[in-house]
């Protein structure tokens, strides 16, 4: 009777390993997984049996005996036919939670390398075309059809290629690709070789961010064992170094070739003058992982699924105070609203979703009237946001909207590369309006009359009072960002409300139209939706209840 | 110092794009990047100091100064702030009797910001000396200044 346990670092943080350590303790074959994906039922515990695979969770280290004899109280029943999981469409990550990651012997038995042995029968025009069939689109965020990519770069006369993974998955709320490296690594470097027999390329990088330490070393390992199956190809993992940047492609190009992580202006296109300043396939982790499906169950079968011009499914991630948060590989098209009370259970606070921010720090802010939107990548920008890494971040009624606009501009102000004047000097001075707008609004209190009689306001008051305290560290006297965020005389500015609201607006549109990549130019994103759907939080009236709801 | 870098760049190259992997390799056998180290690496990959420092500074994860004998790492991105990280961040500061971003003046803690570390359903999370930890509470910094002490 084998014991399935995952090793990924969500499981781990959630004390997986001691629980492993518990089984193999009493004597049972304990095999380590990636995660399943369902961090609620986290550390999950799976039995093999005759029925297949049943789960309990969470299980704790005290609890072997109950498992083992079938009567822990948190017993799920058969894994794959928990409601989270039977209503997935798992293309990418049929095997993530289900397989040993580095055994090549699992892999090979659930379908792996088939698409790679598929695509070498083919010559690289044709794998190109089948990509292009599939509809693929790049899936870091920027949705560029993968296919078209990957022909600008067999085409380009070179002697050297190179495929670059882009596993700088720093976005808040995504975590997918980090679950893909440790849950299932062999299908990374299976859709890497593809793309290199493909184009031409004999050599490739993984640039993972350093922030992902158990991901790194899975890669490294599973690139050891698979060398001699993707030879002639060569693989090797780089790590980053904690700068948030890196994961625009430029930028990721200049940290793997020794030097800041500074964005370069485009064209040239990294496709024709990238890596070393050859032609260089640079792809999302998600984007590659999708490609052993294409190739092994064909174009058609990956394009059947979708929604408009997004083909495919897209594991979406369900992040923050979210009650079954996860990871959900689904087709295009599910409406938002689906994904975060259907899927996601609401908040886990229990308290009434008030937004959610989709696509990471650079993604807007919904409130639940726009639940209705579908999940794709043009519903996404026609409503004035983006899908970016499918991360759902949820927000529960306690939120402040005018500190995270504040936020958005702190984080671009840390994490700038500095190379274009909106984005190094237009964050700053974002932090600094909306520090003036959070200072001329009226007090937290008035704006939540009601609080008083809601025996859950203590802990909304705490709350507030962190953030207060927060904001006070950083006013400048010393605060991380320092004085350069004071640096104009305040006597000199209009610290009215709608001097500063419209000054802010203005700053943004600088920042999305004049900035370099899309740090600096998606930023506005976060900042302009919280203004348009929370003005409340500015000091501006609220939008009428029907807007609203 | 010199005879380590020596060794690093006989065995991986001494080629430009082995800058970041060599700064990680100094770091993790020094514990951080000393200023005196700089023209050293820059000799070795036949950079100016001025290429390797501003290498070295551009990169948060590059210290050039020694860290606390344990190192926390507390998130503070959206998804952990969702879930109360702004009041952990505060009650962490207290309880471990360090600011964020500063070393305890006894040297025994570094408390440290990170943005994201992937596990953004089960925040507020931490990195406490390479180990990942979630759903951080109370009760959680309490082992945590535990820990430390030990």
């Amino acid at each position: 009777m084998k014991i399935y346990v995952s090793r990924d670092m969500a499981s781990v943080a959630l004390g997986a390993d001691a629980v492993a350590q518990a089984f193999a303790d009493a004597g049972r074959e304990v095999i380590r997984t990636g995660s399943r994906g369902l961090f609620s039922i986290e550390p999950l515990v799976e039995v093999e049996t005759a029925q297949g695979r049943i789960g309990y969770g969470p299980v704790g280290p005290g609890d072997v005996a109950a498992v083992l004899d079938g009567s822990h109280a948190n017993r799920l029943g058969p894994v794959d036919q928990h409601p989270f999981f039977a209503g997935q469409q798992r293309f990418t990550f049929a095997r993530c939670g289900v397989i040993d990651p580095v055994s090549l012997t699992e892999y090979a038995a659930q379908d792996g390398w088939k698409g790679l042995e598929a695509a070498r029968a083919m010559t690289p025009q044709a794998v190109v075309d089948a990509v292009k069939a599939s509809g693929l689109r790049g899936r870091g965020g920027a949705g560029f059809p993968t296919g078209i990519k990957w022909q600008t770069v067999l085409d380009a006369p070179a002697g050297d290629k190179y495929i670059v993974c882009n596993a700088d998955e720093g976005d808040s709320g995504t975590f997918a690709d980090r679950m893909l490296m440790e849950g299932d690594p062999y299908c990374l470097i299976e859709g890497m070789a593809i793309a290199a027999h493909a184009v031409g390329a004999r050599h490739g990088y993984i640039y993972i961010r350093s922030e992902y330490p158990f991901a790194i070393a899975t890669m490294r390992l599973a690139i050891d064992h698979a060398a001699h199956l993707i030879a002639p190809f060569t693989l090797e993992v780089r790590e980053g170094a904690g700068a948030y940047v890196c994961g625009e492609e430029t930028a990721l190009l200049d940290s793997i070739e020794g030097k800041r992580g500074q964005v370069r202006a485009k064209p040239p296109l990294p496709a024709l003058k990238g890596l070393f300043g050859q032609p260089t396939v640079i792809n999302n982790v998600l984007s590659l992982a999708a490609v052993p499906f294409i190739l092994a169950e064909g174009a058609e079968a990956y394009a059947a699924v979708g929604f408009g011009r997004s083909r495919g499914t897209m594991p979406v991630q369900l992040a923050g105070n979210v009650r079954h948060g996860g990871l959900y590989e689904i087709g295009f098209g599910i409406t938002l609203g689906e994904l975060v009370n259907d899927v996601g259970g609401g908040t886990a606070s229990g308290r009434p979703v008030r937004a959610v921010q989709v696509g990471g720090p650079l993604g807007a802010y919904f409130p639940p009237s726009m639940f209705h939107l579908p999940f794709d990548y043009e519903a996404f920008a026609a409503a004035g946001g983006l899908i970016g890494h499918a991360g759902i971040t949820v927000f529960d009624d306690s939120v402040d909207m005018a500190h995270m606009a504040r936020f958005a501009m702190e984080f671009c102000a840390a994490e700038s590369c500095g190379k274009c004047t909106p984005c190094r000097i237009g964050s700053t001075r974002g932090v600094e309006i909306v520090d003036r707008i959070m200072a001329a609004r009226p007090s937290i209190s008035r704006r939540h009359p009601d609080e008083s009689q809601d025996p859950e306001s203590r802990n909304a008051r705490l709350d507030d009072a962190a953030l207060d305290a927060d904001f006070r560290q950083h006013d400048g006297k010393g605060g991380y960002l320092g004085k350069a965020l004071y640096s104009r005389a305040p006597s000199r500015i209009d610290t009215s409300l709608d001097a500063q609201t419209t000054l802010l607006r203005d700053l943004c549109d600088t920042m999305k139209y004049g900035s370099l990549c899309a740090l600096g130019g998606f930023t506005p994103y976060p900042v302009l939706s919280a203004l348009d759907y929370f003005p409340e939080d500015f000091g501006a009236p609220a939008p009428l209840k029907e807007a609203a709801e | 110092m010199e005879e380590f870098i020596e060794g690093w760049t006989a065995r991986h190259g001494a080629t430009r794009d082995q800058l970041l992997p060599l700064l990680h390799a100094v770091q993790e056998e020094a514990g951080y990047v000393a200023d005196a180290v700089v023209p050293v690496i820059a000799r070795a990959l036949n950079l100016s100091r001025a290429d390797v420092h501003g290498v070295v500074t551009f990169y948060h994860d590059f210290r050039r100064t020694p860290a606390g004998r344990h190192v926390v790492k507390l998130c503070r991105a959206e998804s952990c702030q969702a879930r109360g990280g702004a009041a952990i961040e505060a009650a962490a500061a207290q309880r471990l009797g360090v600011a964020m971003g500063e070393t305890r003046g006894d040297g025994a803690i570094s408390l440290e910001p990170v943005y994201c570390l992937g596990l953004c359903a089960v925040g507020p999370n931490a990195l406490v000396d390479g180990r990942p930890v979630a759903r951080i509470d109370g009760a959680a910094l309490d082992r945590i200044a535990a820990e430390v002490a030990a």
